[in-house]
């Protein structure tokens, strides 16, 4: 969305500050869904060969997971942003696994912005976001950046 | 798939390759990443990207998928060759995943990983850990797509 439309800009984000977003049903199918088209394997496709698994029951597929986490923050606050991307993801740990009907939530902080160094409409905002399950358990805990417009390139 | 003990740092493998089309990076992006640059080429072109460009976690899912293909295959060529298969284990996450360059509709992207370390599990005796580098190069030869990997990989009984 264009900086000048847009709901919430890079001038927005206080360091520090903790949003939470959810929460999101996560169903049997599109855990077997996602898992036949990235994932096949037998912990995240079958009940029985999951049981067998470290991960002890089916289980979604951790870039299902990841790709939850996306669609959480697009419609967390992400759609009426001036997000302009991510260059990438410093981490992500898959803490817990996510099984068929967890409801889960995401919960933001905003750890730090910049100015990009070289385009000065554009900022970088760096967050930490954990994921959590109905019992509050975190089952993913990820740090990244996102750039974002400038709703007023040139001013701090 | 090898056992921890059979794997050593260096070690190459080449997982194989995924095209992205304008129909299934439309179809990732509507379930999981709606954002417009994502979603049509015209509004591709007015963006940054100056395309139609695949969600970053599409190009990691498809790379997840081209390591699971090549697993069986390895797999089935344990068991062609009479020797009893052992399954990898799951992974802990990763770290420093970079999307280095925009993957348009069109691009074929080959996936590769080196070893970097194997470590003992401090925790599970029957579990050692690998970390590789995964790499994504498209058809020009430009890497796209990198991340330090981390997974259980199975020790051999005693």
């Amino acid at each position: 969305m264009d900086a000048k439309t847009a709901r919430i800009c890079f001038e927005d984000f206080e360091p520090g500050s903790v949003k939470s977003y959810g929460p999101r049903l996560v169903t049997r199918e599109e855990i077997i869904e996602f898992a036949s088209e990235f994932d096949p394997q037998p912990m995240h496709l079958d009940d029985e060969a999951a049981n067998k698994s470290m991960l002890k029951g089916l289980s979604s597929s951790g870039w299902h997971t990841c790709a939850l986490m996306m669609r959480m923050i697009y419609d967390g606050f992400l759609r009426e942003s001036s997000s302009l991307g991510a260059p990438g993801v410093d981490e992500v740990r898959w803490v817990r696994p996510v099984r068929p009907n967890d409801e889960l939530t995401i919960r933001i902080t905003c750890l730090e912005k910049r100015d990009s160094g070289s385009r000065p409409q554009v900022g970088i905002v760096r967050f930490n976001l954990e994921m959590l399950n109905a019992k509050e358990e975190i089952v993913l805990q990820s740090s990244y950046s996102g750039f974002f417009g400038k709703r007023n390139p040139g001013t701090a | 798939m090898a056992y921890f003990e059979d794997m050593k740092v260096g070690d190459v493998r080449e997982f194989g390759s995924y095209t992205f089309t304008a129909e299934n990076i439309i179809s990732f992006a509507k379930k999981y990443d709606p954002q417009p640059f994502h979603l049509s080429e015209e509004a591709g072109k007015k963006s940054l990207f100056g395309g139609l460009c695949a969600s970053g976690w599409h190009t990691g899912a498809a790379c997840m998928r081209k390591i699971v293909d090549f697993n069986k295959r390895q797999l089935e060529e344990a068991l062609a060759r009479g020797e009893k298969p052992v399954a990898s284990g799951p992974s802990p996450g990763f770290k420093n995943l970079k999307w280095l360059k925009p993957v348009y509709a069109g691009d074929t992207v080959t996936y590769t990983s080196e070893i970097v370390e194997l470590r003992e599990s401090a925790t599970r005796p029957e579990w050692g850990i690998m970390f590789a580098k995964i790499v994504g190069v498209n058809q020009k030869g430009e890497r796209v797509y990198e991340f330090d990997s981390s997974a259980f990989m199975p020790r051999k009984p005693k």
